[in-house]
């Protein structure tokens, strides 16, 4: 390809602005739908310019009806399109929590398999800007909980750019959480960047001492951590999970195997949070290869508060998590 | 009821007459034959009959063409048979058998058949409405012309999901005819006991919906208004909500001893019948004889016989394909 080894620089929000342009040029059954996604431009910006681009039947603003157009959405599926639904925040979603996960998880299961639902939901989860507590949970664990929806978290700009295609060929409903931290992140994409898996964890960076299992806007918290970890020579792993249902548990079962160390890094609050499942699995799977207790870190338990400094002490931060990792290998710093 | 008394001087085509009669006669048949399956515990669960409101299904199907889309309730039965999902696959669904027209997966309440292009059997009050806005959605960006018709009780208007698809439906002029069958009671609560405005034409019309009421107790009238409502959705004129006046015999469910009303209202009621009323008008027309009754009932009685023992002849789903149907097994086109 002409474009093989071309790289262009851009942010999270460009990569998954493209993917939906991508979207909308190559199948004229796609089409977006959310408040605000039209001439405002998208509340974080994301599909700016597309209104000019495709126009408004393909580009459609809604009213503030998060229920009946995640609805129409789970309909216009069944119809024949590939909608892709864009709901504001992740808190705003519980609006629409009937059809989600009364409608558009159930419905292939109740009509014993006649009607699969190909419907793609973004929306912007977690916090870090000061948006309090009706804008900023990270609620994606809780959709992770229910069969017959696909929940993924895209932390790079590869996976901002290529989980939209492979959500859209997916023929059941698919959930894309953007943790709103992650928007303005810069990077180099390939220019040929496509279509990426939906259920496989990513070891974004290895290492021998100690596993971190993380996803999405912790991810580059993780990786920071560990990088400060290889400064006091502590080999930490990264994993991406990705994908919060289905849970890859195997990349993370054979990364624990190799550490024996595992510590789950998540802004979602701790009880009865993916944390939770994950660190079960673990018991479950490699309970004898432990060499230290799971260690969770985890947003605390209290509706996010405004102030930044109560907010930062609210969610997962390197510091914290370079602390475990020291005290479970048995150093002090 | 004005409407009846208008419908009264209409000549009758006979065989139309007794299409519409036979319709009503097997859902009041099959739906006897449910209770006494119910009190033999062969079908299980919530068991929601229709008895007394057989016009409307009847009436509504008669005009809705192949093409069109059904979305319905926990209700249904009425509406999936005189849609022309089989007495056989509806039976087997009650029985729980994968011969049932959702494999057994549903039951009574979640009657699903992709033949029939009939979208449920949703159990969640108000629930279905935004799906077939969506439906209607896709119909529309597809160039369809063809119709959705939701079905939804009375008690449905109290949710937000019917405000909110009245409002998205008529703002983009969707193919949706919203048949909503009031039938006094939601449960157990009186209309006038949950809502502030019982006029439930003005709630639509507040919606800049063309919205009329109909003697739901007369399939003629029943079968008139659809026509006019259909219509007008079809050539483009957006949505229209009808408001089926009827009334339920029976109880609510098979768990309800009826508290909430008086016995003589249901004796009022059953006094304007809408099997007995129209085979009385076909009467005095003399359009119905005793033996077309009698042959009637008999051919009926035939079609029962046969679900039944389609039913009984059925088979369980074998317990290792469980966890079938919660994610598609192939890939959608």
């Amino acid at each position: 390809m002409s474009t093989d080894g071309k790289v262009t620089h851009m942010t999270y929000r460009e990569a998954m602005r493209q993917a939906l342009r991508d979207a909308l040029l190559r199948d004229p059954r796609v089409f977006i739908m959310g408040e605000d996604v039209g001439r405002y431009g998208g509340c974080y910006a994301v599909t700016k310019g597309l209104l000019e681009e495709f126009g408004p039947e393909r580009i459609r603003d809604t009213p503030l009806s998060e229920s009946a157009f995640v609805g129409a959405g789970i309909g216009a599926a069944l119809g024949g399109m590939r909608p892709i639904v864009e709901i504001m925040t992740v808190n705003f979603s519980l609006l629409a929590l009937d059809q989600i996960v009364n409608n558009a998880a159930t419905m292939l299961h109740m009509s014993g398999g006649q009607f699969n639902i190909p419907l793609v939901i973004r929306m912007t989860t977690g916090a870090g800007r000061q948006l309090a507590a009706q804008h900023s949970h990270s609620l994606e664990g809780w959709y992770a909980h229910i069969p017959g929806l696909r929940i993924v978290a895209p932390a790079t700009l590869e996976d901002a750019r290529g989980m939209l295609w492979s959500a859209l060929e997916d023929p059941d409903p698919v959930l894309i959480f953007e943790h709103n931290a992650l928007y303005n992140m810069e990077g180099e994409l390939a220019a040929d960047a496509g279509a990426v898996d939906l259920d496989k964890a990513a070891v974004r960076r290895a290492g021998t001492d100690v596993s971190l299992i993380t996803y999405g806007g912790s991810l580059w918290k993780t990786v920071s951590a560990a990088e400060q970890l290889a400064q006091s020579s502590i080999s930490a792993e990264v994993i991406d999970l990705r994908a919060l249902r289905p849970l890859d548990t195997a990349t993370v079962v054979e990364s624990v195997c190799a550490t024996h160390r595992a510590v789950i890094v998540d802004e979602g609050w701790r009880s009865g949070g993916i944390s939770a499942e994950i660190s079960a699995r673990i018991m479950e799977e490699a309970f004898y290869e432990l060499d230290a207790p799971v260690v969770r870190i985890c947003g605390a338990e209290v509706p996010v508060p405004y102030p930044k400094h109560l907010e930062d002490a609210a969610l997962p931060q390197s510091a914290a998590i370079v602390e475990a990792v020291n005290r479970m290998v048995g150093r002090h710093g | 009821m004005p409407l009846l008394a208008e419908t009264r001087q209409v000549v009758l085509d006979r065989e139309h007459c007794v299409s519409l009669l036979r319709q009503m006669m097997r859902i009041r048949r099959f739906e006897e034959k449910c209770a006494e399956l119910y009190s033999a515990s062969k079908i299980r669960g919530f068991l929601h009959l229709y008895v007394g409101e057989e016009a409307v299904a009847a009436g509504a199907m008669a005009i809705l063409q192949p093409d069109d889309a059904i979305v319905s309730t926990y209700r249904e039965h009425g509406h999936a048979l005189a849609r022309g999902v089989s007495a056989r696959t509806i039976m087997a669904e009650m029985y729980g058998k994968q011969e049932g027209c959702s494999r057994g997966r549903g039951g009574s309440m979640h009657l699903f058949d992709a033949a029939t292009r009939f979208y449920g059997g949703n159990a969640i009050v108000g629930g279905g409405l935004p799906i077939a806005v969506g439906l209607a959605l896709a119909d529309k960006m597809q160039g369809q012309q063809r119709v959705t018709a939701c079905f939804f009780g009375e008690g449905a208007v109290a949710e937000g999901e019917f405000h909110e698809s009245m409002n998205l439906a008529a703002l983009w002029r969707l193919p949706v005819v919203f048949c909503c069958e009031n039938n006094l009671y939601a449960m157990g609560t009186a209309l006038g006991r949950s809502e502030s405005e019982v006029d439930l034409c003005l709630k639509a019309a507040s919606y800049e919906i063309a919205a009329w009421p109909v003697d739901g107790m007369d399939v003629i009238a029943s079968e008139d208004a659809t026509r006019r409502a259909y219509l007008a959705v079809h050539s483009g004129g957006g949505p229209c909500f009808l408001e089926f006046r009827t009334y339920r015999f029976r109880a609510h469910s098979m768990f309800d001893p009826q508290l909430y009303r008086e016995k003589q209202e249901v004796e009022e009621w059953k006094k304007r019948d809408p099997i007995t009323a129209l085979q009385s008008r076909m009467q005095e027309q003399g359009l119905l004889s005793e033996q077309d009754l009698t042959r009637l009932e008999d051919e009926i009685a035939g079609e029962i016989t046969d679900a039944v023992q389609f039913a009984e002849n059925g088979s369980l789903e074998p317990i290792d394909a469980l966890t079938r149907f919660v994610y598609s097994e192939k890939q959608s086109a």
